[in-house]
């Protein structure tokens, strides 16, 4: 009888769970007992991290210094003219009467050292919707793109990696504008390019980036590199794979991004596009 | 045995259960993190089958599919499923030598990643690898390790 009933429950919200996002309120509450417990596994890992920081003798500490330093006088140079190419990129767009995304607000996170799901690449960090996360938003690190938001939590999001079995990113050859999209493979060094045909101009090495399309990411960030395949006859389709730019497993460390939602157009729009009347 | 006594330490244990679930764990050892709270819910309901039962381990299973992130329900049906397979059993497995309630384990655990994989492919079919089935075995090789320690724990 109680198992009876046990089982009508569960089914009864599992039924709405996957049909709308009305359980997310109970899920918030529910979220705060097992957010304690994700912070208290994580608690020795960042503890001990915490310590052999303070621990850092003045050397290493001097040595770190000045090769910042050293980075940040490069990154400088190197965003002055980024500067004014982005000016030109949108005097040129304003040309093409195209509008063009602006500003991206980022928040930094910290990954929860807890494994969830070993076959779901899925991770946690530390910051949710108290700070405004939502779901399907990007994540970053300071090599590439990381994974985007899956599920955010009153103080922690749920964040599924572009190496999951189960996620897609459309991306572009940096060197040529050609469009696909990486699939994760489940190994966390590797992404797959399923969908190239076979006399694709797609090289060793090329790098890939975020395409824009689809809306989740914005364009432009680096996605991975493309590793070497076997030159093959245009008969045989090689099994084409990526290495995903950023360092999956080593950072702990985050950015969450929010791009502007609305474009901004440079020109002043015409009265009636055919795109509007899709909409 | 004292009720309140015997609650607090089913709590601590499902606790560090729940804990053990989400440890980080090198990638190699990952996939074979079993799943502890089933494991120690169903010793629970074998020691001591009046006072654990199938609305704890409906609430627990609710409790674990936060914690994972999965939809709602999953782990609640499941851990209902095999605690009353327990309850029904629980006179015939305690009389049971370790190795024969490790065969029950393995079908208990057998039987809860078939329904996982059963929920997983509902809503969209996904792709799983051979690693998927790996905790199933490791639970089993754990379950007479963690039966000692337990027992341990019920008698201090």
């Amino acid at each position: 009888m109680r198992l009876l009933i046990a089982i009508i429950a569960s089914i009864t919200l599992l039924i709405t769970d996957y049909r709308s996002e009305r359980l997310l309120p109970l899920r918030a509450t529910l979220s705060v007992l097992t957010d304690s417990l994700k912070y208290a596994v994580d608690l020795p890992v960042s503890l001990f991290e915490k310590v052999s920081s303070e621990l850092s003798s003045y050397d290493t500490l001097k040595k770190e210094n000045t090769s910042l330093r050293q980075e940040q006088l490069i990154n400088r140079t190197q965003l002055l003219k980024f500067d004014a190419l982005e000016k030109e990129n949108i005097r040129l767009r304003a040309l093409l009467e195209n509008s063009f995304k602006l500003g991206e607000q980022v928040l930094i996170a910290e990954l929860l050292s807890i494994n969830l799901v070993a076959d779901e690449h899925i991770m946690v960090v530390n910051k949710g919707t108290r700070f405004g996360v939502h779901p399907q938003q990007p994540v970053l690190d300071v090599n590439g793109v990381v994974g985007q938001v899956f599920r955010a939590l009153p103080f922690s999001s749920e964040i599924m990696l572009i190496t999951d079995p189960n996620h897609a990113i459309p991306v572009q050859v940096n060197r040529n504008g050609l469009l696909t999209i990486a699939v994760g493979s489940g190994m966390s060094n590797q992404l797959n390019l399923p969908y190239l045909p076979n006399n694709a101009d797609i090289r060793p090495g090329d790098l890939l980036i975020t395409s824009g399309l689809g809306g989740v990411f914005p364009a432009g960030y680096p996605v991975g590199i493309v590793d070497d395949f076997p030159e093959t006859n245009n008969k045989s389709i090689p099994h084409i794979t990526a290495t995903p730019k950023s360092l999956l497993d080593r950072k702990r460390e985050v950015l969450i991004v929010w791009g502007s939602n609305a474009l901004m157009p440079l020109t002043t729009p015409l009265s009636k596009t055919p795109a509007d009347n899709e909409q | 045995m004292n009720n309140s006594y015997s609650a607090m330490r089913i709590f601590i244990t499902l606790f560090f259960a729940m804990c053990l679930r989400i440890t980080p764990l090198s990638d190699t050892l990952a996939p074979l993190n079993p799943d502890w709270v089933l494991l120690v819910l169903i010793y629970w309901s074998l020691a001591i089958p009046e006072s654990v039962g199938i609305a704890h381990a409906w609430f627990l299973g609710i409790l674990v599919d936060v914690l994972l992130g999965r939809h709602f329900g999953q782990n609640a049906f499941i851990y209902s499923l095999v605690i009353y397979a327990c309850l029904v059993w629980h006179k015939q497995l305690r009389q049971f030598p370790v190795v024969q309630q490790s065969a029950f384990i393995f079908l208990c655990l057998l039987f809860s990643q078939l329904l996982f994989f059963w929920f997983k492919n509902v809503h969209a079919s996904v792709q799983i690898t051979g690693i998927f089935w790996l905790p199933i075995f490791s639970g089993t090789v754990l379950w007479p390790f963690i039966y000692q320690l337990m027992r341990s724990i019920r008698r201090l």
